[in-house]
């Protein structure tokens, strides 16, 4: 019994593996592929660790599988972040189909600011000509895109 | 049930191999970074089914290490990328 639930959480975690690799290869743009590489993965590696805790049935392997676990839900969504982030300010181009991108109108990539809209309205336009440009745009323009 | 474990073998093998044409065909750097990143997790998935074959308890201690060093390469990949230098895609 132990040995049949063991089988299929090895196989359901291999599975999502390889979901993971084919949403990397047939996805259009790099947000997709983070979409499906991320969750997939870490839905992997979550059952396949519970597979070999079951397995061998100790405390210390329940501890290091736990730990594994645990790093991994940690980690993965904080390098999807950082590796997201750093693709959209390199440039990348988005998904033709894409219909929303809400930095876009916000964010100016010259001086590398982001400009909330909130902001914009509550002051006027007295904001707008300071905000993006002029001295700032060379300084900003030279650090963040050599 | 050793029909599964080759079976779980079989077909992260097969990622794997998906997973190195998407760092080969890669248009930009950051879609690499995130094949790399997929790779090591199945790593860390091969080294778990490895470690059940062989009844091998200290193999779970490479798996630590290798999800360790997967996200240190990639947030450093990160601000290389953020930071600016040479690319060359």
């Amino acid at each position: 019994m132990i040995e049949l639930l063991q089988g299929l959480l090895l196989l359901a975690g291999s599975l999502f593996m390889f979901v993971a690799a084919l949403g990397i290869v047939r996805l259009p743009d790099l947000l997709t592929r983070m979409h499906a590489s991320t969750k997939g993965a870490s839905l992997g590696v979550m059952l396949l660790m519970a597979g070999v805790a079951l397995h061998f049935l100790e405390e210390v392997v329940f501890a290091r599988t736990i730990a594994i676990t645990f790093f991994v839900l940690m980690t993965a969504p904080v390098a999807a972040h950082a590796i997201g982030r750093a693709g959209y300010f390199v440039g990348i181009e988005l998904w033709k189909g894409t219909s929303k991108d809400e930095l876009r109108p916000n964010y100016n990539p010259l001086s590398h600011r982001l400009h909330s809209g909130l902001k914009k309205t509550a002051r006027g336009a007295e904001t707008d000509a300071p905000n993006d440009g002029g001295s700032e745009s060379g300084k900003g323009g030279s650090d963040t895109r050599a | 049930m050793q029909i599964l474990t080759h079976l779980s073998f079989a077909i992260l093998s097969v990622s794997m191999v998906l997973c190195f044409v998407r760092m080969v065909i890669g248009p930009s750097l950051p879609d690499r970074v995130v094949a790399l990143e997929l790779l090591s997790m199945i790593i860390v998935g091969i080294i778990g089914i490895h470690a059940l074959q062989s009844d091998e308890t200290s193999f779970l201690d490479v798996a630590i290490v290798v999800a360790l060093m997967s996200f240190l390469a990639t947030i450093g990949f990160a601000r290389f990328l953020e930071r600016g230098g040479r690319r060359d895609d």
